[in-house]
């Protein structure tokens, strides 16, 4: 009876027997992806391309761990040393972070709000291409920075590039225009994708599906989307007033001409520091959706965590001077931002409480997503933590610029954005592909990544409360952070093994995977009521749901969720 | 060359854990009270998420049937919001006693003035009241509290940002072009306290390394004078005094009582007197000193001291004068 309300098509009755698909030439597949604008291909190729970004990302961070295995280390030059930070992390911000997790949303959010494609197709597809161009720029400045230099000629000046020593006078050559280029397309990339979910979330939700019932990765990505304006937008005025200061001679940034550096630090902080959020909530948006799956229990406390995770947009956007509790700002500005950057823990808290409630009394199955969830908490927890200690201005200012920072917020990017991205995957690759990754290695990669994470970044907390600074190429013996730095870049490598393993996965599980069915993990969200991978239309009849939950209102007629709203 | 001063090796400590000064001290409380407090919260968490995940586990991956739904509860939720929102009150309050107690204190009458300048990649000190220019070892009287003499910085940067960071002293203040920011620091016990640049400042940020220098009063009087007295003016090393001069030395660098006035580079009025060169590079010895006259890339690959080009002969006069500049 509830099929035949919801127009959902039966979940049991499941056709295991892959699809033959008729051969095509090489060419025309390629034709086919360029042209595409299918929400689903392009969300797929954001991932591929950052999955690339990701490898090289890796391989710049083993680099900079080798250089700094042992005190006096001469693998890479001081030259090289800075433009492999400054790739690393622009290339994991820009080129891994924000488009693999745009690439979800463009995957997941038209299936699981039970529309057919986004608001704006043919956008989509230009946001896409205007993004990749941009990381295309950035590695093109390894040839066209300043001649066939090689490595020489890559940007150097750091991810957030402060003024005034990506002025002329101090960065010479063109390494530094096409760091500024590169953020610049990016960003518009960026602009165009938010806005087209944020208007598919509002436009496009099948009947039935009021705010109040969207999972909460819609909520999640339609708050990370209304965050992507306000907060790229400064971003990209910052990145034109840098070129204008680089190629016509203004002084915003230009502090030989009285231009003021501080005032690059807020426009970048501005940005910077709601970025943080707008990669971490595209991960609370998975563990919503894993967690409850795995645990066998609903969300606990629906309305807080929507409540929640609008009140870490808000709050998000007030907190940026943290960055600079050592710029020499006067005690009442300071005292001002330690309260915003600490208050937004409150809601933080709610979320991390209202998920160990969703597991509390479930049946948990350690499946590869959910064990990568697993991970993902305990490693929020402490990177949350940690934040807390950065918040408090005094203790900032010993450990602001040290590697207890750098400690902190890998914990963030790696021990919980990373974690849940990985998670994420195994989830849904069985909906992309038709076939189920394989558990085997997905355990291996997740005991390997958490071994290796931990050696990483437990240790690194360590030299930076010894005093060692970030950003720097090598150090002295005899303070004690040899043996740390040691144990931190072994890590890094089992890391990377790791990852290898997990890309390993993917290729292999495309080809020899089982095969999947259209529900594997026995879930609740629409995406998994229609067949894997989905076809080009999503949904053959427009769904209609009643609840939080239209699939468990098939399974359990007795006892559907619309009861509890 | 004074008696407490350690070889250039004989690294101390930057911990953060044995603050030697006011501010670092205070730093230190309350960095051990945050730390209590987060990891009292995490103990708890964590605890009861371990619990959970042990308690609730389900072996079977295929056959289960549904555990009761829970969809939220008001009373456990406001809980967890008051709570955590009651910590954030009292840990902001105890914050911003130390930011007003550390960003607001009076100075004192007897307070030394030292004006840093931070360059690439090298520290420039001015006391302006006592006429003493010098550059990367700071020295300062130790501060005794029934008399405290502590040190007042008036930080500015002449090229970059930067930022002075002594672990054992106080916490980081930046060098910013076009902006005067302020620190003190009060150093409780003679010694060398270590640091370095903590702001990313080009090539060479990671060898712009801080070297304080905390003398007791008697020490800090006797350097003081020392540094007052004009340049020496050695007859025995007058040939190198003549190559110095004649060369493109003279218009970075500073040695008083000659026509040598540059300020670009650090100023050399009393380089010997100082345990190392090119900020805390290396020791400060003639044949460092001769290897870094003829190319500071040996050392600091991206300096911005260029090759000087000598031949043998005068690199060794060049070298004798200067190590005769007590
Ligand atoms: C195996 C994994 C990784 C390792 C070993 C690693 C290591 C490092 C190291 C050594 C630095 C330089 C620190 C410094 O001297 O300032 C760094 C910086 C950074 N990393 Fe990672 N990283 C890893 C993964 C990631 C990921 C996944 C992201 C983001 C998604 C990321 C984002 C950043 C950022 C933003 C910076 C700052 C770059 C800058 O200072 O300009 N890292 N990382
Ligand atoms: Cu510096």
């Amino acid at each position: 009876m509830a099929d035949s309300v919801s127009g959902l098509s039966s979940v049991e009755a499941i056709d295991l027997t892959p699809v033959e698909k008729p051969r095509q030439l090489f060419l025309e597949v390629l034709y086919d992806w360029v042209t595409t604008v299918d929400h689903k291909k392009i969300g797929l190729m954001y991932i591929a391309y950052s999955l690339t970004f990701l490898v090289i990302g890796g391989i710049e961070a083993i680099v900079m761990r080798i250089q700094l295995a042992v005190p006096h280390n001469t693998f890479v030059s001081p030259e090289v040393f800075n433009r492999m930070f400054t790739l690393h992390g622009t290339t994991m911000v820009f080129f891994v972070g924000m488009p693999i997790l745009f690439g979800f949303g463009n995957y997941l959010v038209p299936l699981m709000i039970g529309a057919r494609d986004m608001a704006f197709p043919r956008l989509n597809a230009f946001s896409f291409w205007i993004s990749a161009f941009g990381g295309f720029l950035l590695y093109y400045s390894f040839i066209g920075g300043s001649g066939l230099y090689g490595a020489g000629s890559a940007p150097d000046v750091g991810w957030f590039a402060y003024a005034p020593l990506t002025a002329k006078v101090f960065s010479p050559g063109h390494s530094t225009d096409y760091w500024t280029l590169s953020i610049l397309l990016s960003g518009i990339g960026s602009i165009g994708t938010a806005l087209n979910i944020v208007v598919t979330i509002i436009c496009m939700r099948c009947p039935g599906m009021k705010l109040n019932r969207m999972p909460l990765l819609s909520w999640l990505y339609l708050v990370t989307g209304s965050m992507v304006f306000i907060a790229v937008s400064p971003l990209t005025a910052a990145q034109i007033m840098l070129m204008l200061d680089r190629y016509v001679g203004s002084h915003f940034f230009d502090t030989q001409a009285g231009g003021s550096a501080i005032l690059w630090m807020h426009f970048f902080w501005i940005f910077g520091h709601p970025e943080v959020y707008i990669l971490v909530l595209p991960a609370f948006a998975f563990a919503n959706e894993i967690i409850p799956v795995f645990s066998r229990k609903a969300i606990f406390g629906y309305p807080a965590m929507v409540a929640a995770s609008v009140g870490i947009g808000f709050i998000s956007l007030s907190v940026w001077a943290h960055h600079m509790f050592a710029v020499g700002m006067g005690a009442g500005a300071n005292v001002f931002f330690v309260f915003s950057t600490m208050i937004i823990s409150v809601p933080t808290g709610i979320k991390i409480f209202n998920w160990l409630a969703t597991i509390w009394g479930g049946k948990i199955r350690f499946a590869s997503p959910m064990l990568f969830s697993v991970g993902f908490l305990f490693q929020f927890l402490i990177a949350g933590l940690t934040g807390i200690m950065l918040s408090v201005a005094p203790f900032d200012w010993q450990l602001t610029g040290s590697y207890f920072v750098v400690a902190h917020f890998h914990y963030v990017l790696v021990g919980a954005i990373l974690f849940m991205i990985f998670a994420a995957f195994y989830y849904w690759y069985p909906k992309a592909t038709g076939r189920m990754m394989s558990e085997r290695l997905g355990k291996w990669h997740f005991w390997l990544m958490v071994i290796g994470f931990h050696m990483t970044f437990d240790f690194m907390h360590i030299p930076g409360l010894l005093g060692m600074p970030r950003r720097i190429y090598t150090y002295e013996p005899g303070r004690g952070w040899e043996i740390w730095n040691l144990i931190v870049s072994v890590g890094a490598v089992i890391q990377a093994i790791a990852t290898l393993i997990f890309v390993y996965n993917l290729v292999h599980s495309y080809y020899k995977g089982e095969v999947a069915g259209n529900d594997p993990w026995d879930a609740w969200t629409l995406e998994w009521s229609t067949a894997s991978p989905p076809p080009s239309y999503n949904f053959a009849t427009t769904p209609i749901v009643h609840s939080r939950r239209p699939l468990w209102d098939i399974k359990h007629p007795e006892d559907p969720d619309w009861n509890y709203e | 060359m004074f008696i407490h001063s350690p070889s250039y090796f004989a690294q101390s400590s930057t911990s953060i854990f044995s603050p030697a000064g006011t501010p670092s001290h205070w730093i230190f409380t309350l960095s051990m009270f945050v730390l209590s407090i987060t990891g009292l919260i995490f103990l708890i968490v964590a605890g009861l998420l371990t619990y959970a995940l042990i308690r609730y586990r389900h072996r079977n991956l295929l056959t289960y049937n549904e555990p009761t739904q829970i969809y939220g509860s008001n009373q456990i939720e406001l809980a967890w919001t008051v709570i955590p929102a009651l910590i954030v009150v009292m840990l902001f309050l105890t914050a911003s006693r130390v930011i007003l107690a550390t960003q607001d204190a009076k100075k004192p009458t007897d307070a030394v003035d030292v004006v840093v300048v931070g360059h690439q990649f090298w520290w420039e000190y001015r006391y302006p009241k006592l006429g003493i220019v010098t550059a990367n070892e700071l020295h300062v009287p130790v501060s005794d509290p029934a008399h405290p003499t502590p040190t007042y910085l008036e930080m500015s940067s002449a090229d970059l940002d930067h930022s002075f960071w002594v672990p054992r002293l106080a916490g980081k203040m930046d060098l910013i072009p076009n902006r005067v920011n302020t620190m003190w620091i009060d150093p409780e016990a003679p010694g060398l306290y270590l640091g370095q640049c903590a702001q990313y400042c080009g090539v060479q940020h990671a060898k712009m390394l801080l070297r304080v220098y905390a003398d007791t009063p008697q020490e800090f009087a006797a350097w003081v004078a020392q540094q007052q007295k004009p340049a020496v003016e050695d007859p025995a090393v007058a040939e190198g005094r003549a190559v110095f001069l004649h060369n493109a030395c003279v218009n970075c660098h500073t040695v008083t009582g000659t026509p040598a006035n540059g300020r670009f580079g650090p100023d050399l009025t009393h380089l010997a007197s100082r345990d190392t060169i090119a900020s805390g590079a290396v020791e400060n010895n003639p044949d460092n000193l001769k290897k870094w006259i003829d190319n500071p890339d040996t050392f600091k690959p991206g300096a911005l001291m260029p090759p000087m080009h000598l031949n043998d002969h005068d690199l060794n006069a060049i070298t004798a004068y200067l190590t005769t500049l007590h």
